[in-house]
């Protein structure tokens, strides 16, 4: 038996019955990075001895029943910009290299609380900003489906692990689309959960009012497991909601009939690619078959979205990377003589070029002067941005769309263009900006065997819905029985 | 043109630390002093992926402040950044308020020197974080950073430019500084940078319709460093726009060993915050409910005791209004009052000779370091004869040197009054004989020889003969 190959849920059907044990299942994902890590280069650190220990520790916890957590001994992957304490915690950046966190992430005392096992950091664009994971300072993570291929971003890392099977599952963030397009491209299922869901505390900030940490997976079952695990109010993260506790894996009930799915015209219109509109459509005529009534209907503010997230999105990172300054912890620079040239030097040389675009832009628009003009106006706009999913809610339960309107594209040939960069996140931002939950699912291949996604998008805290809906979709085409990523072409 | 015809202008920003028992953002103590960085957490030292979570109390204190000063509170507020870098800031942004305040268009009444009432009108109050400290060439040529009052929380109180001398300054500070005490939101010690003030200082001709472009002190900390700093910076004022010069708009540091200001390094070359709202805060909603609890439990204000004090005690107006301005010089004054009962006694105590130390030493009411009950002890001794006021200034003395029981203090140095007839008769008869010119003088009916002999008498008891049983005495001698 290939453990590495099994979901968590299977992975914990196998415990359950005795088939398999804790230590072989690190131990075999252990294995799996040994062989594998080399072609996809998803980690910044890996933790594979510890794990092996700890899992060890914990089998034998629980084979003397001291620990009774559904999940105990399960491992996992963690976006590198999740604080844990004790490991570093870099960001893909220069800046925070040596960085190691005197405190947990709340989502990470979460895992903790139920023995879940951390297997190392995962690879990302810095600081969460970019769309290939090419902008990590550290290194390039490949694509398992196509190894010249980027795995997407920011949350590369994440989705690259889940699919190449070094991990059984992720956590990604995702600010404009960061686990939805990286999920997509490499075949995976990831979900941004509604603003608010999710602790944002120990999550390393790029965007306050648009991050939120969720699960990468191999099916959807497994984002409802890992979403009953990290999902609740936070009192250190006052965004945080405090809502009734859901059983999301309860909500996955294999049936759509007479649910109401909305298709925006405007996702399928120019510059989505044909194969991609070819497989979004079949999976439409599934929905139909599978009993839900699916209509056509208009969502005319995703023109305005990407600009509205990149203002938003730039401003808040400009003051969040703020206090990277070189003077309590992080990069400082060699090169200094008075106060102002720690400030200028230090973030001159340890932020990347992504970085800086971005903090130069939101510095720009929140100067006086020019306030009113960006981040007023977005500000505004964002407000309508929800009317507009709201009246679009009043009529659908699920919106449908593609993920990316592209399947993953070369290493190289976007990260010199930063506004065609830009543009991946097209399909993912407007979501973030209303702050509503969506989900990536995998919904077939390309001609070149490259993986094709597919978003639904729910209402605040409609996760259930369009975890349901998305559930339903799976086990009817069963895309992971059919796809598997390849390797194919090489290191260069 | 001379410096009579022209007219100051000032308003007031006032920093007050709040005086909660956690930080605004996180639970660290707001203790003054600790070893550096003892009173922090990874919250208030800004480390990658922590969020602040607002103290409730916080908002609290700031209401209660706004109600004491006539403000409107605000139903809808929220946090906001202010975006800047400087070592001794952790995040580079101050969580402050910008567009929204808690409490605005309120007023406190002072009187001014002329015994007019003025209402000195308050634009806005706001909560924010207080910053780090930095320690210079402590250890070779670096600086430290200390974090322990980062995130202290702070109300800023803003004044309009209504007050036009450095008196009203004072005086106004003063008010709100009491009013501070009074509702028990800060400890307002000024020597521990808990209560510290911009002064917006700007000259026009009297008469004129237009402010002066204004020069802004920062960070005053005593009344008397505030008063000199205004009359230094507008005569200087005065003196540029005389000699035909233009005043700059500048941020000043007042220098108090020179006596001159002088203008400070800006924090950065343009001087943009680029406020705006704290996506990791939600807003601060208040209802109605909130704000009336609030106002139902103020405590006394220092107008209502002062009309107490006038009615309960008898006392004078003057001394009411001085009495109050402090709370901790009221409240010594009432716990002493419980114990001797002799209010008016008290109050003179605490108006003339110990305001008097104070004012000698520029010690705040606060830093008095004896008790009311030592006080009260004091006063009864008087009251009992056994000591006279000659003898009491001495105490009053030594209470601030080295404070305890007066009737210890007065065993020790040995002050007791001489009140023993037959004692009083020795002195009586060896001033007489000394001093036969003097009883000539009286019997020619030369008053003044009477309070000489007295004087004499004291001079031979150091003081501590009962004065009253010495002039019958010398009377009833010279009279024979």
């Amino acid at each position: 038996m290939d453990i590495t190959k099994l979901t968590v849920h299977e992975l914990k059907e196998k415990l359950n019955n005795k088939e398999i044990t804790i230590s072989e299942i690190t131990k075999a994902y252990a294995d799996r990075i040994k062989e594998k890590e080399p072609d996809v280069q998803a980690f910044i650190t890996t933790l594979c001895d510890e794990a092996i220990t700890e899992a060890k520790q914990i089998e034998d916890k629980v084979n003397n029943k001291e620990i009774e957590e559904e999940y105990a001994g399960i491992p996992i992957g963690i976006k590198d910009n999740m604080c844990t304490k004790g490991i570093k915690t870099t960001c893909a950046s220069k800046m925070l290299e040596n960085f190691v966190s005197p405190y947990d992430a709340t989502v990470i005392e979460k895992l903790k609380e139920e023995h879940i096992i951390t297997l190392g950091k995962l690879n990302m664009d810095e600081f969460a900003m970019g769309a290939s994971t090419e902008y990590s300072a550290f290194k390039k993570t490949r694509n398992p489906w196509n190894l010249n291929t980027v795995p997407g971003g920011s949350s590369g890392g994440s989705a690259a692990a889940v699919a190449a099977e070094l991990v059984p599952w992720a956590l990604g963030s995702d600010t404009g689309g960061s686990i939805r397009q990286p999920a997509a491209f490499c075949g995976v299922v990831g979900l941004k959960p509604t603003y608010g869901l999710i602790s944002r505390y120990g999550l390393v900030a790029f965007a306050s009012s648009l991050d939120q940490i969720g699960p990468i997976t191999k099916d959807v079952k497994d984002s409802a497991i890992l979403l009953n695990i990290i999902a609740g109010y936070d009192k250190k993260d006052t965004t945080s909601e405090k809502r009734e506790k859901v059983d999301y894996v309860q909500a996955l009930k294999n049936d759509v009939k007479g649910m109401k799915i909305g298709i925006p015209k405007e996702y399928f219109g120019e510059g989505i690619n044909k194969e991609v509109k070819a497989k979004l459509e079949e999976a439409i005529e599934k929905y139909k078959e599978l009993g839900a009534i699916v209509e056509e209907c208009s969502l005319d503010i995703a023109d305005y979205a990407l600009a509205t997230y990149y203002i938003i999105a730039c401003a808040e990172a400009s003051s969040n990377l703020g206090r990277f300054d070189g003077i309590r912890y992080g990069y400082r620079t060699q090169n200094y003589t008075n106060l102002k040239e720690i400030y200028k030097n230090s973030r001159s040389e340890a932020f990347g070029e992504e970085v800086k675009r971005r903090i130069i832009l939101g510095t720009y628009v929140l100067s006086s002067g020019y306030y009113d003009a960006y981040y007023k106006r977005a500000q505004q706009v964002r407000t309508l941005v929800r009317q507009k999913f709201d009246e679009v809610f009043e009529k659908y339960d699920v919106l449908l769309t593609p993920t990316s309107p592209t399947v993953a594209f070369e290493i190289g040939t976007k990260s010199s263009n930063p506004l065609e960069m830009y543009l991946a996140d097209i399909c993912t931002v407007s979501l973030n900006i209303a702050g509503l939950p969506g989900i990536s699912i995998p919904c077939g291949v390309d001609s070149n065997n490259m993986p094709i996604g597919m978003q639904l998008i729910g209402q605040r805290f409609g996760e259930e819905t369009i975890l349901n809906a998305a559930y339903t979709y799976e086990q009817a085409i069963k895309f992971r029985e059919n796809h598997k990523p390849e390797f194919k072409g090489g290191a260069c | 043109m001379a410096r009579e015809d022209y007219e100051i202008v000032m308003g007031l920003e006032v920093h007050a630390e709040l005086s909660t028992k956690t930080k605004i953002f996180c639970s660290c103590p707001t203790e003054f002093g600790g070893d550096p960085n003892t009173h922090t957490c990874p919250i208030c030292m800004a480390m990658p992926g922590t969020l602040p979570v607002l103290n409730e109390k916080v908002v609290e204190y700031a209401v209660k402040a706004g109600l004491a000063t006539n403000c409107e509170i605000s139903r809808n507020s929220k946090n906001d950044r202010k975006n800047y870098f400087y070592p001794d800031l952790p995040k580079s942004y101050q969580i402050s308020q910008f567009d929204k305040p808690i409490c605005e268009h309120g007023y406190v009444e002072i009187e001014s020197e002329n015994g007019e009432k003025r209402k000195i009108r308050l634009t806005r109050i706001h909560i924010e974080e207080d910053a780090g400290k930095l320690n210079h060439n402590e250890f070779g040529g670096g600086s430290l950073v200390d974090l322990n009052r980062a995130g202290v929380p702070l109300i800023e109180i803003v004044s309009e430019p209504d007050l036009r001398s450095a008196k009203e300054a004072e005086e106004y500070l003063r008010k709100l500084k009491s009013i501070l005490e009074y509702i028990e939101v800060s400890d307002c010690k000024m020597q521990e940078g808990s209560l510290r003030a911009d002064v917006n200082v700007s000259v026009r001709k009297k008469g004129a319709l237009e402010y002066g472009t204004r020069a802004e002190m920062k960070n005053m900390n005593s009344f008397r460093s505030i008063v000199r700093a205004i009359e230094y910076e507008a005569d200087r004022q005065i003196e540029v726009i005389e000699d035909g010069g233009k005043i700059e708009q500048e941020t000043l540091r007042w220098d108090d060993v020179s006596g001159r200001t002088f203008s400070m390094r800006d924090k950065e070359d343009a001087q943009d915050y680029r406020y705006f709202p704290d996506p990791d805060l939600v807003a601060i909603r208040l209802s109605e409910e909130y704000i009336e609890d609030i106002r139902k439990n103020l405590p006394e204000l220092p107008e209502s005791r002062k009309a107490r004090y006038i009615g309960e005690y008898g006392l004078s107006e003057k001394d009411s209004n001085l009495l109050t301005a402090s709370k901790y010089l009221s409240n010594l004054f009432e716990a002493a009052e419980t114990i001797c009962k002799n209010a008016k006694a008290v109050a003179n105590w605490l108006l003339s000779d110990i305001s008097k130390i104070l004012n000698e030493r520029e010690m705040e009411p606060d830093q008095i370091p004896f008790t009311a009950e030592q006080l009260a002890k004091m006063i009864s001794l008087i009251d009992k004869g056994t000591i006279s006021s000659a003898i009491a200034k001495k105490v009053v003395e030594e209470l601030f040197e080295n404070p305890k029981d007066p009737e210890e203090i007065i065993k020790e140095k040995g002050w007791i009054q001489i009140s023993d007839e037959g004692a009083i008769k020795e002195v009586v008869e060896k001033i007489l004989q000394a001093n036969p010119q003097s009883i000539a003088d009286f019997k020619a009916g030369k008053d003044k020889a009477l309070r000489f002999l007295v004087g004499q008498a004291m001079k031979e008891t150091k003081g501590k003969a009962n004065p009253q049983m010495l002039n019958k005495m010398f009377l009833e001698e010279l009279n024979k």
